[in-house]
Order: C-alpha cells, then sequence, then structure tokens
C-alpha cells in the first residue's frame, strides 16, 4: 500500500493505490461514475478535486469486433476422435489442436454461402451467430470428421451440442477495444461501397464512424496506465480478463496535447467465460457485401489514483479527433492522407463538413448500449461484485517505439533467400 | 382517386429515358415524387405517389413494366424487431425518407413507420438483422 503523505493538499503521484480502493468498493463507500459523467465531474470540480472526490470511472463500447473467437472444448466421444474439421450450424471451425478442441471465429462464413458471388452478399448467417447461439442456450449442430488413429478411431461425428453440456467455452478476442477509429467517407467511386464500415455513400454522401467516443475503454486511459495483462474487464456480460495487447496494438500513433491518438492506437486481447455471457452484449452481425462480424460489448473500471488520471477520465468527445479516410480507393491501396480529423462531438452532431459539402453521419457503435454497460459495471463496483485489478505486466505504451507494421512484401519467385 | 406508392427500379439502359413522364402524360395521373435516387450509368431507384383512377394507375404500372421498369408496389410494411435492434445506426444514412433517424441526446435509433415507404434497403443493411418485411 503507497503512503499518502502530502495527499491532502496536492496530489503529486498515486495518492490512491488499487487496494485503497478495492478497500472501499468491499466497504461501500466506493464513488464511482460513468466516463460520461466524468466529463461533467472533472468539467466543474477540475482534475485534483476530481480524483479526490471519485475513486473509479466505469467505460463501455459496443460495436462490431472483427477479431472475436471462441474456444470450445466439446468432450470426447465413444468411442475417442481426433477432429480433423469441423463445422457448428455449417459453420467452419478450427479443429488444428487437440482432439476435441475447437475455435470457432467470429467472421468465418457458413458453407455454401455465396458469399459475393452476387454482389453485395447478404451473409446471413457465421461464426459470430454461432457463438451467440450459443450463449444464447441454442443447441448447435456440430458435424465433425477425422481421418482416424489407433488411439482416436471415430471417423465421423453428427450431433447437436449445448454450451451447458461443453467441458470449456470461452471467448478469445485477439483485438477488441480499438482505441480511436477511422471515419470512411466515398470520395471516389461512382457507386455506394460495402465495406466493414457499413454502406458508405458516393460522392461523399455519408460519413461512418465506429467508437463510443468519450465513454470507450482506451480513450479514456490513452497510455495504458491502469490497463494490462491481468486486469478485470465487463465483457459480453461477463468478467474478463485482458490476457495481451491486441494484435495491431500501435501505441505510437501520434497524439494530440491531452494523449489521445488522433486515430486507431491501442487495443486489447481479451478472454472470458462464454458461459457467464449474455447474448444482449454479444451480437451476431452481418456486414452487406462485407461479411460476418460480431458486435461485443467491453467496458473497464478505471481507478482514478491521481489527477492525471481524473484528467484523462474527464475526456469528451471534443477533445476526440478522428481521421477522415477514403474508403473507395486510399484504405484498400494505402493511399493518400485523410481529408480532415474530425471530433466525435461534431460527428455526433448528425453531419459534418466536408470538401465545402454538409455530410451526414452514420455511427456503427452503439453508444446507447455503451452507456447502458458502463451503468451496469458501475453497479457491480457499487455493489463489491467487481474488485480492480493492478495489472500484472503493462501494454507496451507511446514510449515504447512499438508501432503497426504493413507486410513486408517479397514476391516468392524474385527471392534472394536468405 | 386513388394513391399508390410504388417503389421504380430503373436499369441503365433505360435512364435516358422519361419513362416516368411518358406513363404520367399517357394515363392522365398526378404524382409525387418521395424519393429519387438517380446517378449516370447506374440503376436508378425513384419512389412514387401515383395519384388517379385505380385502373389507370394500374395501367400505368403494366406499361411501366412493359418498358423494362421493375415496378414494386408498397403493399408491404417494414418492421422492426426492437428486441433485435442494437441501437446502432448503421441504418441511418441508407433510410431516403428519414423514417430511421437517430435522436440527437439519447443515441437511440428511432423508425417511424409513418414515414417508411417500405422500400427495404434497411433491411439487408443492418447488422444485427432487426429489420424485416411483411407482406
Amino acid at each position: 500500500m503507497s503512503p499518502r503523505a502530502g495527499a491532502s493538499e496536492r496530489v503529486v503521484t498515486l495518492p490512491k493505490s488499487y487496494d485503497e480502493i478495492n478497500e472501499k468498493i468491499r466497504t461501500g463507500e466506493v464513488v464511482v461514475v460513468t466516463a460520461e459523467e466524468m466529463v461533467g465531474v472533472v468539467g466543474e470540480l477540475g482534475p485534483e478535486r476530481a480524483a479526490k472526490k471519485v475513486d473509479v470511472v466505469t467505460t463501455g463500447t459496443f460495436g462490431p469486433m472483427c477479431s472475436s473467437g471462441a474456444f470450445l472444448n466439446i468432450g470426447h466421444s465413444t468411442p475417442r476422435m481426433k477432429i480433423t474439421n469441423a463445422w457448428l450450424n455449417d459453420v467452419p471451425a478450427c479443429a488444428g489442436l487437440a482432439a476435441v478442441d475447437l475455435y470457432i471465429g467470429a467472421t468465418e462464413p457458413a458453407a455454401g454461402d455465396p458469399l459475393n458471388r452476387e454482389h453485395p452478399g447478404e451473409f446471413s448467417y457465421g461464426g459470430a451467430h454461432v457463438i451467440e447461439d450459443l450463449i444464447a442456450g441454442k443447441d448447435i449442430h456440430l458435424r465433425a470428421d477425422a481421418y482416424g488413429t489407433d488411439c482416436y478411431p471415430r471417423r465421423e461425428l453428427d450431433t447437436w451440442i449445448n454450451l451447458r453440456d461443453l467441458n470449456e467455452a470461452y471467448m478469445l478476442n485477439p483485438r477488441n477495444a480499438y482505441q480511436n477509429y477511422n471515419v470512411a467517407v466515398n470520395q471516389f467511386a461512382d457507386r455506394d461501397i460495402y465495406t466493414y464500415m457499413g454502406v458508405v455513400k458516393r460522392d461523399l454522401g455519408s460519413a461512418n464512424y465506429c467508437s463510443a467516443g468519450q465513454l470507450s475503454p482506451l480513450l479514456n486511459d490513452p497510455y495504458y496506465r491502469t490497463v494490462g495483462i491481468g486486469t478485470r474487464i465487463f465483457l459480453g456480460g461477463a468478467q474478463g480478463y485482458v490476457y495481451w495487447q491486441g494484435t495491431q496494438h500501435d501505441p505510437t500513433t501520434p497524439r494530440n496535447e491531452r494523449g489521445v491518438p488522433t486515430g486507431g492506437a491501442g487495443t486489447l486481447g481479451t478472454v472470458g467465460d462464454l458461459k457467464e455471457m449474455d447474448p444482449r452484449y454479444i451480437v451476431g452481425v452481418s456486414f452487406y457485401g462485407y461479411g460476418v462480424s460480431l458486435a461485443v460489448g467491453l467496458g473497464t473500471a478505471i481507478p482514478v489514483l491521481d489527477a492525471e488520471m481524473a484528467r484523462f477520465t474527464g475526456v469528451s468527445d471534443a477533445d476526440i479527433t478522428a481521421p477522415v479516410i477514403d474508403y473507395s480507393r486510399n484504405y484498400a491501396h494505402n493511399e493518400g492522407e485523410p481529408l480532415a480529423h474530425v471530433s466525435y462531438a461534431a460527428l455526433k452532431t448528425g453531419s459534418i463538413e466536408l470538401e465545402g459539402k454538409t455530410v451526414p453521419t452514420t455511427p456503427l457503435s452503439s453508444y446507447v448500449r455503451a452507456r447502458e454497460i458502463a451503468q451496469t459495471l458501475k453497479g457491480w463496483v457499487q455493489v463489491g461484485e467487481f474488485l480492480l485489478t493492478e495489472p500484472v505486466q503493462p501494454l507496451p505504451s507511446a514510449d515504447s517505439g512499438e508501432g503497426f507494421k504493413a507486410l513486408n512484401y517479397r514476391p516468392v519467385g524474385e527471392e534472394e533467400c536468405e | 382517386m386513388a394513391e399508390s406508392r410504388v417503389v421504380l427500379h430503373f436499369p441503365k439502359s433505360l435512364l435516358d429515358q422519361p419513362v416516368t413522364s411518358m406513363a404520367i402524360e399517357r394515363f392522365n395521373l398526378r404524382f409525387n415524387i418521395l424519393r429519387a435516387d438517380i446517378t449516370a450509368d447506374q440503376e436508378g431507384l425513384m419512389v412514387l405517389g401515383l395519384v388517379g383512377e385505380p385502373e389507370k394507375i394500374e395501367g400505368a404500372i403494366a406499361w411501366m413494366r412493359e418498358q423494362g421498369v421493375r415496378v414494386q408496389p408498397l403493399e408491404q410494411d417494414v418492421v422492426r424487431d426492437d428486441e433485435r435492434c442494437t441501437d446502432c445506426g448503421a441504418c441511418i444514412v441508407v433510410c431516403p425518407t428519414a423514417a430511421l433517424a437517430m435522436d440527437t441526446d439519447s443515441r437511440e435509433v428511432s423508425f417511424n413507420a409513418e414515414e417508411c415507404v417500405a422500400c427495404g434497403i434497411c433491411v439487408p443493411v443492418c447488422p444485427p438483422r432487426a429489420m424485416s418485411i411483411t407482406f
């Protein structure tokens, strides 16, 4: 426990420890607000007094997070089988693991889906929907084959499975909670385009954005001071954990004077028990002409250790800007520069000005459900059901020098082998 | 006098021809354009309220079909499954009549069935598939 000397007058560093805040949670004295409410608290009191008043700030986000999936151990059949190929409701699962371990990826389309053969495809069912159906308690049709071994002789399996009967079933998301993101526009195509950012209308006809902004987990802790490996989080209605930085974690993205990245930056790798989750916060989604994705509800409870954390968690939509990127050409070909940087406050008015044009905005991330997650988590902390965790290991931050690398393309047939 | 609402889908080949105005003249109808979304070299879409004698309206629809226009009568309804809707907002920008709109304070997506012309564009665009057409 850190000493509190001097904390009463001037907040220097770590005036509150995790242990002190957890003790307040246990005794019910803890003061918790959501990140949306914290904007007003810090605006009124300033960061120093806000840090003394508030112990925990809860965040939330609910948006499509493609890099998601679930590990399932289905239990052994008689006779035993080492599964080679598996399908869950006709969606291929990865079986390249031990005998009856499967990984179902969220974006995997159902076998036989027409995909984009008739563009735009509808992508009505995929891995994300399997995960949602499992959580909802529905029976899932498992089909599997195997080449057979002396110890695992079974070659075929056709059965119903249900989440309650599985051994382990946990969500494992290699990249969730993107810290800020692009705003997608269509500047060059002579038609609407169909992307993972939704339908982007031609002639700068829409600006599609996807972040909870001031409620978003990593935008409230821009340098990952309180979120790292081992951090307990809200994941899909359950208590989950951060297991690693997410893939494409890019902490060296340029930042504004508040430390807020001005584009996509940090990400989280997250894990949680499917059996504890709620289908309200894990929803299979279909992006017209693009594919399947999983809308994931995720939230963090940030300890307000000092004035700096109060200032960080007091961030408002006006303080966060996102780059406006053309998705008809520039995004696909890694070309060009952002058309502009716009704030989430501007995006949320319903339109922005671009190139002398009023462009309607459309979000893909549900702010209503993000707010609900932050409120739910606030309730959990208030009643002592959710304790804070000091990271076991911090995530690489702005000073790590770690960036996001493009593929080093080395055409096969022209190589000088190492 | 009756009003029928129709969605007209024009193939590229018809875009430079005044099919709609010819139909209106030929069958002595009045019309309200509820929405037009037509660009050179692309398929066009028009949501039209046709006003006139019912048999004349039917005649105009049959004639436009002969010319190659796909005519979709608005005898259908679009409904929303409120439990399935997550209030994400992906539908707002494709809705031609702003029947789907976001409240700037509550951030909830409202669906005003009165404004809906049942064009159905939102149905495949809705990520959790909360919208459906009923006949």
